[in-house]
């Protein structure tokens, strides 16, 4: 699309457009430029020149067991948090979008933890979970079940999951309430008149109508997983035990700034990259394809 | 017509209970982690290290936050406040900065470079700092920028999103209008003052209030680049508060710091949702 009226003149809207390009070359092109150039060198055992390996950071990443182990890691854990951010959601929606009145207190009241950091929601919940005084885990021993979540690689993966996953349920469930106010009243209408119970056409009518939702929300979920979710594991388990919960995105944080492996880190950061740069082509892809409806 | 009237499908009775009680039972869960953290920031540390700690509160709030807000564990909560104040203000009001006027030259001229321009500047929509963090921090070092404000915002304002938005909204403006400030002889940024700006109040405020907790919430930036206390946020610094050895964490302290860590931006998201729930709607699409 373009305006049919232009204003004349090439020096303002170079000084115009100069601060963002000015801030974009400094902080984003210059970096994600040697990001690139150093994900083809490694640094003597002194550190005080680079040595040229070519694509040997990238054959040395995708031979390398933890590394593999961390995409495996990567996966698992997207998959758990879009999941179990996007169920909840989804029946809490369906639920309050069946009320005629209140349905805007309880959006009021489910929309807030969205605010509270990442980083936040992991001192919360390692809270509640800690091993020497976590109101549930010492709930859990009652119970007779010995929690510890700094040894047991499964139990830190799922309490990194479900912290990650609690303040995004109200960004998922603000999502699937407006697409459910969205759906036509009338279409409801003729299902019930025909005789189609709730189950019936909430499987028949209203998830086939919130699909563009659902997918839209699946990629923007991975996305968050992938990279904003940083803080959860950092605060709650820093990757552990034995790398159980380092994401690609720790990984590129520990490799480059805990153990200095600056080759090994920039290779990452660009192997991220293309990730990032597919998910991007995907929600794109999609957003195309839903203007059309 | 208003749904009230289409009594069928909805539920009466037993069922609307059913359906309150569904509700409330989300609200408590999902409210569960934030009262245990309140409870916590009101009662003593042998409260909480001879588990299991009370459920009601305690009458040690004043003590607790005050402690956290002027003497803290390594600097006062107030300090570690204030700065996260400056970061988030200073990173939504550069970014809108930058975006309106950019977006207006793209929009509203035809200048040389302008298609390569528009190019470069959408793909800064496709890298998170998480991912050249690396790079980042030495371009930020090399400037002398580490434990600085400038350091803090500047990083992260390089990306285009709101950008795109205000090209979005700018090509909805009508020609006509354009038109006639060119006709009455106005100049291009007396037509962005007196026009494109008032516009667009609505769209500054939502994308304001978006901006605001993406930059108050930030993690690792902030983690990476202040090593002074002093310049500590408040969301990265909560974790500095834990000792490093085998100590009990000083509770009562880091969950009043929790607490104040996200009152702004729950006040922010409560207090302007609908300004929320659009800058959320438009930054996504």
């Amino acid at each position: 699309m373009e305006k049919r009226v232009k204003f004349r003149g090439w020096l303002l809207p170079l000084l115009l457009i100069a601060p963002q390009v000015a801030v974009s070359a400094v902080f984003f092109f210059y970096p994600a430029g040697q990001a690139i150039w150093q994900s083809l060198f490694i640094p003597d055992p002194f550190g005080l020149s680079m040595k040229w390996v070519g694509l040997g950071n990238f054959e040395y990443l995708l031979s390398d067991r933890y590394y593999r182990a961390s995409f495996v890691t990567t996966a698992l854990f997207s998959i758990l948090v879009t999941l179990s951010s996007m169920i909840p959601a989804l029946f809490l929606a369906v639920t309050a979008d069946r009320l005629i009145k209140g349905s805007g207190v309880y959006r009021t009241l489910l929309i807030w933890p969205y605010a509270v950091a990442p980083a936040v929601a992991g001192v919360l919940w390692l809270f509640m979970f800690n091993t020497r005084v976590g109101v549930v885990s010492w709930y859990l021993g009652q119970l007779g079940y010995d929690w510890n979540h700094v040894l047991n690689g499964g139990e830190a993966m799922g309490l990194v999951v479900v912290a990650s996953s609690w303040g995004r349920i109200s960004y998922n469930f603000l999502f699937f309430f407006a697409a459910l106010q969205a759906v036509p009243r009338s279409v409801i209408e003729a299902a019930a008149i025909d005789g189609a119970h709730f189950w019936r056409r909430f499987w028949t009518i209203v998830l086939p109508l919130l699909s563009p939702t659902t997918f839209f929300l699946l990629v923007v979920n991975i996305v968050y997983s992938f990279f904003e979710t940083f803080g959860v594991i950092h605060t709650i388990t820093a990757g552990g035990p034995q790398q159980t919960t380092t994401i690609l995105v720790y990984k590129v944080f520990s490799d480059g700034f805990v153990g200095q492996d600056l080759g090994s880190s920039a290779a990452q950061s660009v192997i991220l990259l293309v990730v990032v740069g597919l998910l991007t082509v995907v929600q794109f892809k999609f957003i195309e394809k839903r203007v059309h409806y | 017509m208003a749904r009230a009237t289409h009594g069928m499908v909805e539920k009466r009775g037993a069922g609307l209970w059913l359906t309150h009680v569904f509700m409330i039972l989300g609200v408590l869960v999902i409210f569960f982690p934030i009262w245990l953290a309140f409870v916590a920031s009101t009662v003593t540390q042998s409260d909480i290290i001879r588990p299991p700690m009370p459920i009601w509160p305690g009458d040690q709030f004043l003590i607790n936050y005050k402690s956290a807000l002027f003497s803290g564990v390594n600097v006062p909560v107030a300090t570690m406040l204030l700065n996260s104040l400056i970061m988030a203000v200073g990173i939504a009001v550069g970014k809108i900065i930058i975006s309106l006027l950019s977006a207006f030259a793209i929009v509203y001229f035809k200048f040389p470079g302008r298609t390569v321009f528009f190019w470069l500047i959408f793909l800064t929509l496709m890298l998170p700092v998480e991912v050249r963090i690396v790079p980042t921090y030495e371009v930020v070092a090399g400037f002398g920028m580490l434990n600085s404000y400038s350091g803090l915002i500047f990083p992260l304002i390089a990306s285009a999103t709101a950008t795109f938005l205000f090209r979005q909204f700018f090509l909805t403006i009508p020609d006509e209008l354009a038109e006639a400030a060119r006709v009455d002889g106005a100049g291009a940024m007396r037509f962005f003052w007196d026009i494109v700006i008032p516009m667009s109040r609505t769209n500054i405020a939502a994308l304001f209030v978006i901006l605001f907790i993406y930059g108050w919430n930030q993690y690792l930036w902030p983690l990476l680049i202040t090593t002074e206390p002093e310049m500590n946020t408040i969301v990265m610094g909560i974790k500095q508060m834990f000792p490093s050895g085998d100590d009990f964490a000083h509770w009562p302290t880091i969950m009043a710091t929790s607490i104040l860590a996200m009152i702004p931006p729950v006040i922010v998201v409560v207090g302007m949702q609908r300004l929320f729930i659009r800058g959320l709607v438009d930054s996504e699409k």
